[in-house]
């Protein structure tokens, strides 16, 4: 899958490192090498910490890398001029994990700002007053069981619905590609499984790359034909489902104890480890 | 390493005594030390107040004072002076307005699209930020009264130069406030619409309005309310409205009239405040 052609990737990154804003701290990815073909479905799995939102924002030009080559549909994004690459932002779209919505907006206004890169002011102001598409919306919305909260307002829904509102607004942008972090965090195990069934969709239905981080490593094995599982900013294994081994996972989750549960003996090495691991 | 052991089983071991109690301790005893001169400096002498003659001439004018004057004539004067007053404060919110909003926008630095994947802005970008910024400093630290002196000089009596002066300072204040307001509230919103290719003000709109909108509309009517109160000190001044009525009953030491005046300034200000629990509840 990844030795398509280079031009038909969406995402090229060779030695690609990135840190953090703030000076001084190790980075976040390390020297990464992954080649994503426009269309192909990626889910991201390693344990907390491993760097996966990270990477998902180096992929939606939200954080500058350090050193290495990202390319972003054949173009790279950190050497285009500021205009030229705020437009190629909006052909990505990046789901971040904790629904960006404002809790004193109404839904329709949340989801339907999905479209903001592609209206001009006035229409953006106008929708503000009267909602541009809500039909639109409200299809986006009841692809997650969400069509009734079309008019509620943000901070009336409960966490899962938030989370699914946000989706929503993915499907109302065009983009390319679908950069989504998490979604599943607050969802129950039937909800799961709805949602990520539309994500594949939606990105098929439009030939998107869709790149998607997830815990649940079963979900991640069942949903996903490519699994990138990452671990301390570097990627560990890059493979077809197929050939990922209960092993392989059990060895990337591997190493994190629980840090309230370790004898008090092993303070020191504690210590060290808890320095390691909150980058 | 060992001495490192030592001083953690210390602090384990004794009473978990908290490392910051020093430092607020000596913070304490700084900040004693910087007020006292202060007061001294300040002649802050608080018990003149109380003596005879003070008293005698309190008590005199809290006598006139009990009975507001009432009279038709004195009425409709000061009908038609709270109106002056109230708008004088409003227009001089509306100029002020004028200024700030696109002041905010330009300083405020969560808006910037450069500032996305970066943590930097464009050099060019930063020195105009800079330069509203200083601008704002310099409207807002020469006091409204200075400005309202200034232009009763250049353009004379009246309230054109309350309306000016508050729109001068009052475009200072609130250009800091907003962009402070809109920095301090929840940026995920408006960040995440930045970084999904949306314009700066569209941003602003769908991100982080609705996230300031009700702090906004408060501090912006406790700034009229301000604004009224304002208008009267430089009515003494000779800019118009209620302030220039009080200062000529204050120096006929008139108590009735003052009172009547004070009273309609207590109505302004709980209109004022019930107009933003209002708003506030609308938007909250």
């Amino acid at each position: 899958m990844s030795s398509s052609s280079p031009t038909a990737a969406s995402y090229q990154l060779r030695q690609l490192t990135v840190r953090h804003l703030a000076a001084g701290q190790a980075p976040a990815l390390h020297t990464l090498d992954l080649i994503v073909a426009q269309g192909e479905h990626v889910a991201l799995i390693g344990p907390s910490g491993a760097g996966k939102t990270t990477l998902l924002s180096t992929l939606a030009c939200a954080q500058r890398p350090a050193s290495g080559e990202l390319s972003v549909f054949g173009v790279q994004p950190w050497s285009l001029g500021e205009a030229a690459r705020h437009k190629l932002r909006a052909r990505l779209f990046l789901a971040p994990q904790t629904p960006p919505l404002p809790p004193r907006q109404r839904v329709v206004t949340a989801v339907l700002a999905a479209r903001l890169p592609h209206w001009s002011l006035w229409r953006a102001l106008v929708s503000l007053v009267k909602p541009a598409d809500p039909a639109a919306a409200f299809q986006a919305l009841s692809r997650f069981n969400l069509g009734d909260k079309l008019y509620s307002r943000v901070d009336r829904l409960s966490g899962g619905e938030r989370q699914r509102c946000g989706l929503a607004r993915l499907l109302l942008s065009d983009a390319e590609a679908l950069l989504v972090d998490e979604p599943l965090s607050a969802l129950d195990p039937a909800l799961s499984e709805l949602t990520l069934a539309t994500l594949r969709q939606e990105a098929s239905a439009r030939n998107a790359t869709l790149i998607c981080s997830l815990h649940q490593v079963d979900l991640a094995l069942s949903h996903f034909p490519r699994i990138v599982a990452l671990k301390d900013g570097r990627i560990v294994f890059d493979l077809p489902r197929e050939q990922v081994t209960p092993e392989m996972i059990a060895t990337l989750y591997q190493g994190e104890p629980p840090p309230a549960s370790t004898p008090p003996g092993h303070a020191d090495a504690q210590a060290t480890l808890a320095v390691g691991a909150c980058f | 390493m060992s001495a490192i052991g030592t001083t953690h089983a210390a602090a384990a071991g004794g009473d978990h005594l908290d490392p910051a109690w020093r430092g607020r301790v000596i913070g304490a005893i700084v900040a004693l030390l910087i007020l006292w001169p202060m007061l001294v400096i300040s002649e802050f002498k608080p018990w003149i107040l109380f003596d005879s003659q003070s008293l005698q001439a309190t008590g005199r004018f809290l006598a006139e004072f009990l009975v507001p004057a009432h009279d038709a004539e004195f009425l409709s004067m000061l009908a038609e002076q709270t109106w002056q007053t109230v708008a004088i404060a409003t227009a001089g919110l509306s100029l002020a307005l004028l200024g700030a909003i696109p002041a905010t926008l330009i300083v405020t630095e969560r808006l910037s699209i450069s500032h996305v994947g970066t943590g930097r802005m464009r050099p060019i970008a930063s020195v105009v930020r800079q330069t509203v910024r200083w601008t704002l400093v310099v409207l807002r630290s020469v006091p409204e009264l200075v400005w309202a002196l200034i232009f009763v000089r250049i353009i004379g009596l009246g309230p054109t130069a309350g309306v000016l002066a508050i729109a001068l300072t009052y475009c200072g204040m609130l250009g800091k406030v907003y962009a402070e307001i809109l920095e301090s509230s929840d940026a995920h919103a408006s960040e995440t619409l930045l970084r999904n290719g949306s314009g700066r003000l569209a941003a602003l709109l769908y991100g982080a309005l609705p996230e300031a909108a009700s702090e906004l509309v408060s501090y912006t009517i406790y700034r009229w309310e301000c604004a009224i109160r304002g208008s009267v000190v430089m009515g003494f001044v000779g800019a118009g409205g209620l302030g220039q009525r009080m200062d000529e009953s204050l120096k006929a030491m008139a108590g009735g009239e003052v009172a009547s005046m004070l009273l309609v300034f207590v109505v302004l200000v709980a209109i004022a405040d019930q107009v933003s629990r209002i708003l506030r509840k609308r938007l909250g």
